[in-house]
């Protein structure tokens, strides 16, 4: 891959200068850097390209390739505010060049109608900080499809009764069809639910220049050496540099953004990999640094100015985290599926996505049939409880076991609690001296109900499916989140909101945030896909707001 | 982002809870290099031992093996677990090598409690060592955890943490330094090849494709 095609001085004002080149600052960069702008990317990791991507496992999990480094950058976590945070890997996000897109499975769902006015049908949920987005799902229609298109995801437009109304078909046919996808799928048409080809961003054919997927298996948790997947690095990140205007910068550790005297961002402040302060000047500034470090740079922006940290005047920074619930069935069938070929995922199933009242439960989910283990991973927790754990019977069990696992996924809504919340550890340090992020996190007692709920539905349909035998993980309180979302929600009310429908901060004229924070909802688990619509819909926003002059005025 | 969908599901938990994952997770700058040299070593016909002297290697084999044994397939020994685990303790694991020195302690004292004048476990019989391991794995999981504990003041974590290893050292891609000549991935069934074309499996090799139902567009 070539070097980048332009480099700035940190002295050089630019137009905008965004932090983080993950899902939505990869998709920005390219916007805006396409539109004529000069944009420089600070990216927190390494510069890492196809041909650093390995299969080790002990690469990717323990040593944190593509991830935080929790050593350096710890993070705490709480259940609750009277609570004292202990250090817990709570928090796992992308640390590279793409980001969490790097590392992701690439299951791209598009968000439904109700997700965005889901407070309005629903009303008050006790206990929740519920509200609606101030955009719908028709405003946000015409750059999911430019994701599906640009971006590049493989699907079958129209195979969902469930689907909400789209403007054109996926660039690509479904990928192919797995063995857990064939018989989640038969046993979903028995019981009269609606399994259809899973929409994925993987290429099931050449595209653009890149391969198609060369089905290995080692998706989730790992980048693809082909490029195959459709993250920020092999898809916008490179139309971006090749503007010319575009530089992406790694290893740069942004701690603060910076204001002068007018409370306007004047740029962001980093460590270099030599651990340099440097200043980034640029006419304004953009944080897609995910839904936990856009939060935590803010409070670390705190000024005289701005006490409670910076754009926070409604006090909603960090607040309202919604990870999005979860919950897992797996079966063992008698003839080998064979699942650790290909992608993880190759059908889902919709129907309950808008959960019927009567049942009392708020909210809904989808379901996935899957195979997201590797060798390892499925040593250690792909078995049934009672297998042995060592010995013959372990090895037995590992060989027959291997091949013809599958898991059933639910997928669900967070409901928003302000409790719930990233803030700055008063404690715990980072390796630069800076507050640790910390993490409260209890879930909202409906998400757990709906769990179980779904796990019931997926032994239901593992039991129809004709397993051999089949059991769920208990549904528990979580404490570790990947979905980071909800935590600088948009709104039209300031005092409720951080940024507007612009993803314009209230308080600051030139700060813009978009990334997994920007959202109300947690929609039903799969937030990638949105979180880039709404980045190229910014992206157009704020270069409306630029050639009207009313970013720099 | 899906994740772990990946979500959402804890790296660490899928890598199994125990206190090494966890001390692992918090020392990655030693990591690369260590992977690196346990890839280098690996790679070699006599890989040498760092960590290790002969006569603890032979008894971490004889453990090792007794995790994942050597039948009609490899086992932990074929797959050059000992190796692997030797430069991890070397490099990346290195604070785990005093759970393996206590360890390796307990399942010497355990041995000649329980069969004496059986010299050290790797010289027991199968039937011996099976008896002896068993104890190993109960004093660390067993519902009575330390109540019979044999060897007074082993670190509970020995089972747990030689557990991990093992299955690391078994079924990692090679590249890291295990899993010798992809050993482990043909004992589980994981067909080490880099690429794959449908059909996958049984199951799918007849479907004859995504076919709508009638009928069904006016469900929403």
């Amino acid at each position: 891959m070539s070097r980048p095609m332009v480099t700035y001085k940190p002295s050089d004002e630019v137009d905008f200068v965004i932090i983080g080149s993950g899902a939505a600052g990869g998709v920005l960069a390219k916007e805006l850097s396409t539109k004529g702008f000069r944009v420089v990317v600070l990216e927190q990791g390494e510069y890492l390209r196809e041909k650093d991507f390995t299969h080790d496992e002990t690469k990717i999990f323990v040593q944190s390739l593509l991830t935080n480094k929790v050593n350096t950058h710890p993070v705490t976590f709480r259940k609750s505010p009277d609570e004292t945070a202990r250090k817990q890997q709570a928090v796992l996000y992308g640390s590279c060049v793409g980001g969490s897109s790097v590392h992701f499975t690439a299951n791209f769902w598009r968000f439904h109608e109700i997700d965005f006015k889901e407070r309005s049908k629903t009303g008050d949920i006790p206990g929740a900080n519920f509200a609606d987005w101030p955009i719908s799902y028709a405003d946000l229609e015409p750059y999911y499809t430019k994701v599906e298109w640009e971006i590049g995801v493989s699907g079958l437009a129209g195979a969902s009764p469930f689907d909400p109304p789209r403007s054109k078909p996926y660039p690509m046919p479904p990928l192919p069809v797995k063995g857990n996808g064939v018989v989640f799928e038969r046993a979903c048409r028995k019981l009269g639910y609606h399994p259809y080809p899973a929409p994925m961003a993987i290429l099931s054919q050449p595209r653009a220049g890149r391969a198609a997927c060369m089905n290995c298996g080692f998706c989730l948790g790992f980048g693809c050496e082909v490029g195959a997947k459709s993250t920020s690095l092999s898809s916008v990140i490179p139309m971006a540099e090749k503007t010319g205007r575009c530089e992406i910068r790694p290893n740069c550790y942004v701690h603060r953004i910076e204001t002068d005297k007018k409370g306007r961002a004047i740029g962001a402040v980093y460590f270099d990999a030599q651990r340099n302060t440097l200043l980034q000047r640029a006419k304004a500034v953009i944080l897609s640094a995910n839904g936990a470090e856009t939060p935590r740079l803010l409070l670390l922006s705190a000024s005289n100015q701005f006490p409670a940290g910076l754009a926070n005047s409604s006090g909603y920074v960090g607040k309202n985290l919604m990870p999005n619930s979860s919950a897992l069935a797996l079966a063992v069938f008698d003839e080998p599926l064979n699942d650790y070929k290909g992608p993880a995922v190759s059908r889902i199933m919709h129907d309950f996505y808008e959960l019927d009242p009567k049942l009392g439960l708020y909210g809904g989910g989808g379901l996935d049939a899957r195979f997201d283990f590797t060798p390892i991973s499925f040593a250690l927790n792909g078995l049934p409880a009672d297998a042995p754990r060592w010995g013959a019977g372990f090895k037995q069990a590992l060989a027959h076991n291997f091949a013809r696992t599958l898991e059933i996924f639910c997928h669900g809504t967070s409901l928003p609690v302000e409790s719930n919340s990233f803030s700055l550890d008063p404690d715990v340090k980072d390796a630069w001296g800076l507050p640790a992020l910390r993490m409260t996190f209890r879930d909202h007692p409906n998400d757990l109900k709906m769990m179980e709920w779904m796990q019931a539905r997926a032994l239901e349909i593992l039991e129809v499916a004709g397993a051999k035998s089949k059991w769920g993980l208990p549904v528990q309180e979580q404490q570790f989140a990947v979905h980071l979302l909800g935590t600088c929600r948009m709104g039209n009310d300031p005092k409720t909101s951080v940024i507007n429908a612009d993803h314009r901060t209230h308080d600051v004229k030139n700060l813009f945030l978009c990334d997994g924070s920007s959202l109300v909802t947690s929609g039903r688990g799969q937030p990638t896909m949105t979180i880039q619509a709404l980045a190229y819909r910014a992206a157009d926003c704020i270069t409306a707001l630029a050639k009207r002059g009313e970013i720099s005025a | 982002m899906n994740s772990f969908d990946f979500a959402r599901r804890n790296f660490l938990q899928l890598l199994g809870s125990t206190a090494s994952a966890a001390w692992l997770s918090a020392n990655w700058p030693a990591l690369v290099s260590a992977a690196e040299h346990a890839h280098q070593a690996a790679k070699s016909d006599h890989p040498a031992l760092e960590v290790f002297t002969t006569d603890q290697a032979r008894e971490v084999e004889a453990l090792a093996t007794c995790i994942i044994p050597s039948d009609a397939t490899a086992g932990a020994r074929e797959a050059g677990v000992v190796y692997f685990i030797d430069r991890a303790l070397k490099t990346f694991f290195s604070e785990a090598l005093p759970v393996y020195q206590k360890g390796l302690e307990a399942a010497q004292k355990t041995t000649a409690d329980l069969f004496p004048g059986v010299s050290r476990f790797s010289a027991a019989t199968e039937e011996q060592k099976q008896k002896i391991f068993a104890y190993l794995a109960d004093e660390s999981e067993g519902p009575q955890s330390g109540a019979r504990r044999l060897a007074p003041g082993a670190s509970p974590d020995f089972f747990q943490t030689l557990r991990v290893h093992t299955i690391f050292g078994f079924l990692v891609d090679p590249e890291g330094g295990g899993n010798r000549d992809f050993a482990g991935w043909k004992a589980i069934g994981r067909d080490p090849s880099h690429s794959f074309s449908p059909p996958f499996g049984f199951y799918d090799k007849d479907y004859p494709g995504w076919q709508p139902v009638s009928g069904e567009t006016e469900k929403k």
